[in-house]
């Protein structure tokens, strides 16, 4: 049964990428325990509009864990305090009545912040426009059915393709690697036949963007792979690196 | 009626579009680099159309309100595309998606285009694998299908509970190699708040950049509109928060007719709402339906004691239980129709049954369970038990589900002709968009297929069709004086929105308009209440130009003017939506008016006097729409009334 919560929210304010910024505190009281958190993060935003504030900006679409949009780092974790779901899936019974609760921005060079907790992601956009993607234009494609794949390669390539980009794992990496991200959709190609193709050439193309746009390398914490919603495994890493390093050897 | 010719080919049915396409005009390639085409939406139609003008070697100019093309909402599509393969040979063909789609749409879309659909969805599959995307596969290797309502087919291609996200992806990637290949020019955070018109012809844009608040002026010798569905009018729907209907509201103002506002699809499984501060709702598969068996309590005093939380559904016995669906559809059961389940439990709920907060009935899967075993049972849905254990701390095994209905999908939009062009020449409108395959219900898992079939399959061709005319004209400047003008009255509207200075919040304005909107313009409709909810619309748009108070200034990033620009048109497609329903005197697909059904409860169409799309014509500010219509005529089909007896 519904039980509800007061809270204390200590939330990173910020007004623009090159402005300094700093962590305002706000008290929320009566708080729904079924309400989701990203609901209670309205409630705050409908108090502030009453107070004639301006609200806090944060990214949010779908609602449903899928789009990838909402990203925020909430007591020191990034999606907070619950396994396996995105911040627009954390609701507020997990959280206890009088705690203070912060919530910030995704942090990391390659993001920079655009506003309060709204960070530009666009650097995951340029990696797959590197080589994320099987190079086929529309029509003149065979039958669907031409080429059987092994439901086990199936399976596996769609376990790596329900990546959603959130960026969850840069956030949680003490590095701001993107490994995890890069490794899921050269996985997913690399296992299906339309995709090898051009596995190696994508590896390569996909990583030096990477290196380029500021992220930090691997050094297999595993971190990513705990915070990630989706629970992208990390041996989509140890593929890519076998993938890199074939395409380096066959320079 | 020449305004609204849907310019159908000659031929039978089945060659129009061959014929079609062997008549088509080209551009050869070195004209296609001089010629600008804007597209405005990443979704499945917008991404896939993209990429494909990309690659064909035209300029586009890509446009999305997210951060990135891959987040538009067509990502949260769960079950599946449809398409007439006919791999587990069960004797599907392209005529039967065709009849299917005619017949769930209950005879209220256009032959000549849901022909093209049934016949291009096989090459949509075909290029689907091609890139990459990873479909449910059989052990030997193949493609698996399932089966999905109305039909009797396993047509339904799908990758887990995820295709939207993967069909999308895939259509992302395509649209980033093009960005790579400099092809396609991305706009994200970026929104179109005008359209341009020069001698007649959709000529361009004004955008507004959403980190800047800067206006933005672009040229396009085309412009394509893929901006989604207007299910938000509703304030809680299934559709993401930024989807909004802002675009087509532009186009109509501009001359582009609104067709069939009013068939909006109701979902009847998703969870119900569980508070003022609910911000959206989320669907259930509709395959729960399948071995879940719905009800509400017996007795007024059962149900009042539930709601004060006095008793639990498991205390009331079998006989205690009144299982609706079975009692009033004993030959469909838990299966009939999506529309006539969401009425049956609204008229449950209103009659003082409902659960949980009144609006809620349940789903109980406990007969199931003692029949199948509690392992069958998880295996078949145990990801969406999980889903709704997260949102509502409770464990479907042992206690029932609580649903209710919700608006999911909008049959209605941009009336476009054969070729998706609107009534304003240059301006053509793709996927949820427009108004053109679903008539008045849409089949699941074709929402997919549509977007796809226009984005990657229909406008390639018709749009270089209306550009091989097109190839004298140079570029034009953004400097010409309807784009100047253009940006005045877009900076004039967002000034005022600004200078109203009032009380309330734009939320506050909207969850206004979705209840009014949900009580008379929703599941069951009738002349008096729309009649008051035409009122009430009138009366909150005042409030809202009056009233609303927006913090911050026009500079920077500004949320609340984001969602206040998009409400002011929420608040006008509101009003068409009642208007197109009240008169429609006829219950169809997902618009059912009270007054017009058979003994029974069922929908009773009235085929002499409303067997054509309502295209409403925009007249002005504070001018009544007026309404145009095109008779749909049936070559191949012959109307009947549905009937699940």
């Amino acid at each position: 049964m519904e039980n509800t919560l007061n809270l204390t929210l200590k939330v990173w304010r910020q007004n623009g990428p090159k402005e300094k910024g700093r962590f305002e505190t706000y008290k929320l009281e009566n708080i729904s325990t079924d309400s989701s958190f990203l609901e209670m993060m309205d409630i705050l935003n409908e108090q502030l509009v009453g107070e004639n504030k301006e609200p806090v900006a944060f990214d949010h679409d779908c609602r449903e864990g899928i789009c990838g949009m909402c990203s925020l780092y909430i007591n020191g974790r990034p999606h907070g305090p619950d396994d396996d779901v995105t911040t627009c899936q954390l609701h507020m019974r997990k959280f206890k009545d009088g705690e203070t609760v912060t919530v910030e921005p995704w942090r990391a060079a390659a993001f920079p912040i655009i506003k309060d907790l709204i960070v530009d992601r666009g650097a995951f956009d340029k990696i797959i426009a590197a080589g994320g993607y099987v190079s086929v234009s529309t029509g003149g494609v065979p039958d669907a059915n031409a080429i059987p794949i092994s439901k086990v390669d199936a399976d596996e390539a769609m376990d790596s393709a329900s990546c959603i980009g959130c960026g969850a794992c840069v956030a949680a990496c003490k590095n701001s690697s993107a490994m995890l991200f890069v490794s899921a959709k050269v996985s997913q190609l690399a296992l299906l036949p339309q995709g090898r193709v051009e596995a190696k050439r994508r590896a390569k193309a996909m990583v030096s963007k990477m290196d380029e746009l500021g992220f930090g390398g691997c050094t297999n914490t595993g971190a990513c792979e705990v915070e990630c919603p989706k629970s992208i495994s990390i041996t989509n890493i140890a593929r890519l690196n076998r993938q890199y390093l074939a395409s380096r050897l066959s320079e | 009626m020449s305004k609204l010719d849907a310019r159908i080919p000659e031929g039978p049915l089945a060659q129009k579009w061959t014929n079609y396409k062997n008549h088509q005009k080209l551009v050869n390639p070195a004209n296609k680099r001089k010629l600008d085409v804007i597209v405005v939406g990443t979704g499945l139609a917008g991404g896939a159309a993209a990429a494909s003008l990309g690659e064909m070697g035209f300029n586009v100019k890509n446009f999305t309100i997210q951060d990135s093309p891959r987040r538009a909402h067509s990502i949260a599509a769960q079950g599946g595309i449809n398409a007439a393969k006919n791999y587990p040979n069960d004797g599907d063909s392209v005529y039967r998606l065709f009849y299917d789609t005619i017949k769930g749409g209950d005879y209220r879309a256009r032959e000549a285009n849901v022909h093209r659909l049934a016949e291009v969805s096989n090459s949509i599959i075909d290029q689907c694998v091609a890139q990459g995307v990873p479909f449910a596969r059989e052990y030997g290797g193949l493609l698996d299908n399932r089966s999905f309502g109305g039909a009797q087919v396993s047509r339904t291609f799908y990758a887990k509970g995820q295709t939207g996200q993967q069909l999308l992806l895939g259509a992302y990637q395509a649209l980033m190699r093009q960005v790579n290949a400099g092809t396609v020019t991305m706009h994200t955070r970026t929104e179109l708040v005008e359209i341009v018109i020069v001698d007649g012809k959709a000529r361009g844009i004004i955008a507004r950049d959403l980190v800047t608040g800067k206006l933005e002026r672009h040229f396009g010798h085309a412009v394509v509109l893929a901006t989604g569905g207007y299910g938000n009018t509703f304030f809680l729907s299934t559709n993401a928060m930024g989807s909004n209907g802002s675009a087509a509201i532009k186009a109509f103002h501009k001359g582009a007719m609104f067709a069939n506002p009013c068939y909006a699809q109701i979902h009847p499984t998703c969870i119900p709402v569980h508070g003022e501060f609910q911000s959206k709702l989320t669907l259930m598969s509709e395959s729960l339906r399948n071995d879940g068996r719905i009800w509400v309590p017996k007795k007024k005093e059962d149900a009042e004691a539930i709601r004060a939380g006095k008793k639990k559904p498991t205390d009331l016995s079998e006989d205690e239980r009144d299982y609706y669906l079975e009692r009033r559809y004993p030959a469909f059961g838990n299966l009939v129709p999506r529309d006539v389940a969401s009425r049956a439990a609204k008229e449950r709920c209103d009659a003082g049954f409902g659960v949980g907060t009144g609006l809620a009935v349940y789903l109980d899967f406990k007969s199931s369970i003692d029949r199948l075993g509690k392992n069958v049972i998880e295996a078949r849905y145990g990801n969406l038990f999980q889903m709704y254990e997260k949102i509502v701390d409770e464990n479907p095994y042992e206690t029932p589900m609580m649903i209710y209905p919700a608006i999911h999908y909008t049959m209605g939009g941009i009336w476009v002709d054969y070729e998706l062009q609107t009534t304003i020449p240059g301006l053509f409108a793709a996927g949820e968009a427009n108004f053109s395959d679903h008539g008045a219900n849409r089949l699941g898992a074709s929402a997919l297929m549509q977007g796809l079939a226009d984005g990657y399959f229909v406008l390639p061709y018709t749009i270089q069709n209306y550009l091989a005319d097109d190839i004298r004209t140079p570029r034009m400047t953004t400097e010409e004086p309807e784009f100047v003008e253009a940006e005045k009255s877009v900076k004039a509207r967002f000034e005022k929105l600004l200078s109203i200075k009032g009380e309330r919040s734009v939320d506050s304005l909207h969850k206004e308009l979705g209840l009014v909107m949900w009580d008379f313009v929703g599941m069951a409709r009738n002349k008096k209440g729309l009649e008051h909810a035409i009122e009430r619309i009138a009366e909150i748009k005042k409030e809202f130009w009056s009233n609303l108070r927006i913090p911050g200034s026009k500079e920077g990033m500004n949320i609340e003017l984001e969602k206040a620009s998009r409400l002011a048109d929420f608040l006008e497609i509101g009003d068409l939506m009642a208007r197109d329903a009240l008169n429609r005197d006829e219950s169809c697909g997902g618009h059912f008016r009270e007054e017009y059904q058979t003994g029974e409860g069922e929908a009773l169409r009235q085929d002499d006097k409303f067997a054509y799309v309502g295209c409403w014509e925009y007249k002005g500010e504070n001018q009544d729409p007026a309404l145009n219509k095109e008779e749909l005529v049936y070559e191949s089909v012959k109307m009947v009334q549905r009937n699940y007896k």
